[in-house]
């Protein structure tokens, strides 16, 4: 590398998140710090119904005797979480007739970020459920939906509204004890989104949530389930961006998806999290449990995500394959820079017959950055015939950064076929002289040798997403050189 | 359009490029032929910005401004365009978008706006049949798994694309089969303006059958050794380089 591209990696790495501004939205808190007095208090300022309660409790008490295992290639500073304030809500949460009666502050957040409501509403045809904090503030298009018998709105909302389906599902694909994150979150989760698709129902418009971490030293646990019912079909979309903080925040989600017989369920994320700055200062820890279950036969789940955000990101969105046929797919371009760590991968459980798996995984890093990919892919006994392919690529930016694979592979039918492939390349000299041969500046260059390169997880993102994901991967890596 | 003083270039320590002159007229097509390794790609490399090479003498002077001094890229929107002798894949990167964000990139520079996407692709299909290129290639990753004379096809697309003022072919006839040949020369010859100049590095005269040049230059040692008409051409196939080498001493 010579000394110009040495200049434009720095650039790069120097390069400052754009969305960091604070809003001045009033937050209504609870002091910081977590007990069972704490947790009581969170289920009764949401009204819950006395199981939910019982749950968030038990969940607590399971916590407390858990310790976090530290088996991903991470250096996790000590976290306390006493700490962190558990439930922070903007005060003006009043159900809303009108984008008109939105706090303008928000809406010029929204603004700021590129994600105007209004345009969302009329332009784009996607249902936004807006979610700053922990209460979501705005559901559109649910009038539409709910003609369709589909409920799309916050999981506080189906917590009051449908406790019958929350009851039945919550936490049976993402149990109390699964993982020392799960279960804090289970104690503690504020809100989120809810989604159910009924018997036969395609959606017919993408379901999207903006999530977005806004008061100083709020941790963030939301909590989304989505359940489609036998036949049903679904895209959701889930996309952040926070505003730069210097303390770090802890932010512990739970996705649990249910495929019934038949039905599909596409989950795709553009994960843009405030980084830390370019000395490792700040940024959120990203700690994700996100599963899905192929419950009914010949049903589908897909992940896609964009992982671009973070200080450090520990996520491995997984599929159980427990419905004959059933297939689980995962598409992953996750970039690092700077200080940051990810390590994220996924898991593909295989317990039905003729079950399928497909993992792509698409690792980018530059500056002093850390990228793992860490896969599971477990055919159990009676999983007659079960494939699995995975491909795991990582593409490093300058010489002061890492890309690690852990592929593990657990046999357990001898009818099982199990492909794994892996590369990793640079960004050849040559690339770069050819593309600014052609009068395209290195940075612009760079961006689209990176576009081409995780191009076949892009390609799986609806329309609207990729575009933001695109210039997402390119505003992340501007410039940089290998 | 370009006039080279006294180059001199070395890579690591060994100089290929001794004191080096060359001067090019607009409008002007000329053939550089000489024996392998004797500095030809380095030249092209030196003139469009490679930055490989030591350039511990000399200059070049570009529509009067000093090219050495430029970047990579502000050289290619000035009009100096490289068909490589080795074009590179860019894998998952279109034909499409490529060439898109080519244009954009020197539109931008030269204080145009960006072509409306229906106009960019009748100029692109318009070019793509200039030099028939297939609609299957030009929907590919640019160069991705492309065979040796596709990629050459490639370069003469994108050329055709830029339409540059100083066009420099780097041994864009290797490879190239004879139908793909008489094509390529053809685009070639229909890029031609009274105002635009191209160098064609060549090993032989076979397509300057087609691509008729004004002056023909023979690097050799470091430097042009000898410099004719198109007739040289066929002397050099005849003879080899030897006696130039004899002539040169002499
Ligand atoms: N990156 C490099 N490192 C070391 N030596 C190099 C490098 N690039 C070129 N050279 C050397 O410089 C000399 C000139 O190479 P160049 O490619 O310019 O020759 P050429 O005239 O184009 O040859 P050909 O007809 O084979 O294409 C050769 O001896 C070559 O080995
Ligand atoms: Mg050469």
């Amino acid at each position: 590398m010579d000394k110009g591209e040495d200049q434009l990696l720095k650039d790069v790495t120097q390069n400052e998140y754009k969305y960091g501004f604070t809003s001045n939205i009033d937050t209504d808190f609870i002091a910081k710090g977590l007990n069972e007095d704490v947790v009581r208090l969170i289920s009764a300022k949401k009204k819950e119904p006395e199981f939910l309660l019982e749950y968030r409790l038990k969940a607590f008490r399971k916590w407390k005797t858990m310790e976090f295992k530290e088996w991903a290639h991470l250096k996790i500073p000590k976290i306390d979480y006493q700490e962190i304030i558990y439930f922070a809500a903007p005060k003006n949460t009043k159900n809303l007739e009108s984008l008109d009666e939105v706090d303008p502050e928000l809406l010029a957040t929204f603004d700021k970020l590129g994600i105007s409501l209004q345009e969302q509403k009329i332009l784009s045809g996607v249902a936004v459920d807006a979610v700053i904090d922990s209460v979501s503030v705005k559901t559109t298009f649910s009038e539409t939906l709910s003609k369709f018998g589909i409920i799309f709105c916050s999981f506080s909302e189906a917590v009051q509204n449908h406790p019958d389906l929350i009851r039945k599902y919550l936490g049976s694909v993402v149990p109390i004890a699964d993982n020392y994150f799960a279960a804090l979150n289970s104690a503690v989760f504020s809100d989120g989104s809810f989604c159910y698709i009924p018997k036969g129902v395609r959606c017919p418009v993408e379901l999207s949530t903006y999530f977005r971490i806004n008061a100083a030293n709020t941790g963030q646990f939301e909590r989304t389930l989505i359940i489609a019912d036998e036949g049903a079909y679904v895209s959701y979309l889930e996309g952040c961006t926070a505003p730069q903080r210097d303390e770090n925040q802890l932010h512990a989600a739970i996705v649990e998806i249910v495929a019934h017989k038949d039905a599909e369920v596409k989950y795709s994320t553009v994960q843009n999290w405030y980084p830390g700055n370019k000395d490792g200062k700040g940024g959120i820890y990203n700690f994700v449990t996100k599963r899905g279950l192929c419950e009914g036969n010949n049903s589908k789940i897909s992940w896609t995500q964009v992982e671009t955000g973070s200080a450090i990101t520990w996520k491995y969105p997984s599929c159980i394959l427990k419905g004959d046929n059933s297939v689980g797919e995962f598409y992953s371009v996750a970039v690092t820079n700077n200080h940051q760590q990810a390590d994220t991968g996924s898991k593909m459980i295989h317990l039905g017959k003729n079950t399928k798996s497909t993992i792509i995984s698409k690792g980018i890093s530059g500056g002093k950055s850390h990228n793992s990919y860490r896969g599971l892919v477990r055919i159990n006994k009676n999983a007659i015939n079960a494939r699995n392919f995975s491909q795991c690529d990582s593409l490093l930016l300058g010489d002061r950064c890492g890309a690690h694979t852990y592929p593990y592979i657990e046999t357990n039918n001898s009818t099982a076929i199990v492909e794994h492939e892996a590369t990793t390349s640079k960004i050849s000299d040559d690339q770069l002289f050819y593309c600014k041969q052609r009068g395209i500046a290195a940075e612009k260059a760079i961006g689209l040798i990176i576009n081409g390169y995780a191009k076949e997880v892009l390609n799986k993102l609806p329309m609207e997403f990729a575009v933001e994901a695109q210039k997402l991967l390119a505003i992340s890596l501007e410039g940089s050189v290998g | 359009m370009l006039e080279i003083k006294n180059l001199h270039v070395s890579i690591q320590g060994k100089e290929i490029l001794k004191g080096l002159n060359l001067k090019i007229g607009f409008g002007e097509v000329h053939a550089i032929m000489g024996p392998n390794g004797t500095g030809k790609s380095t030249l092209a490399n030196v003139i469009t910005g490679r930055d490989l090479y030591d350039i511990t003498e000399g200059e070049i002077i570009y529509k009067g401004k000093n090219l050495l001094a430029m970047p990579i890229e502000d050289r290619a929107r000035e009009g100096i365009f490289l068909s490589f002798q080795y074009p590179v894949e860019i894998p998952g990167v279109s034909i499409t978008n490529f060439m898109r964000a080519s244009l954009d990139e020197i539109r931008q520079y030269k204080g145009l706006p960006p072509m409306a996407a229906g106009e960019f692709l009748k100029y692109f299909n318009e070019k793509k049949n200039l030099v028939e290129m297939t609609a299957n290639l030009a929907k590919r990753s640019v160069n991705e798994g492309f065979s040796g004379g596709e990629k050459k096809k490639n370069e003469i697309f994108q050329m055709a694309m830029l339409n540059p003022d100083l066009a420099i072919l780097d041994e864009t006839d290797s490879g190239l089969d004879i139908d793909a040949l008489r094509i390529v020369a053809q685009g070639v010859n229909k890029l031609k303006r009274a105002d635009n100049s191209t160098i064609v590095i060549t090993h032989y005269q076979r397509l300057l059958d087609y691509i008729v040049p004004d002056f023909v230059h023979v690097l050799y040692d470091g430097i042009i050794m000898k410099t004719g008409g198109k007739e040289l051409a066929l002397e050099l196939e005849e003879k080899g380089y030897d006696w130039i080498k004899d002539q040169g001493k002499a």
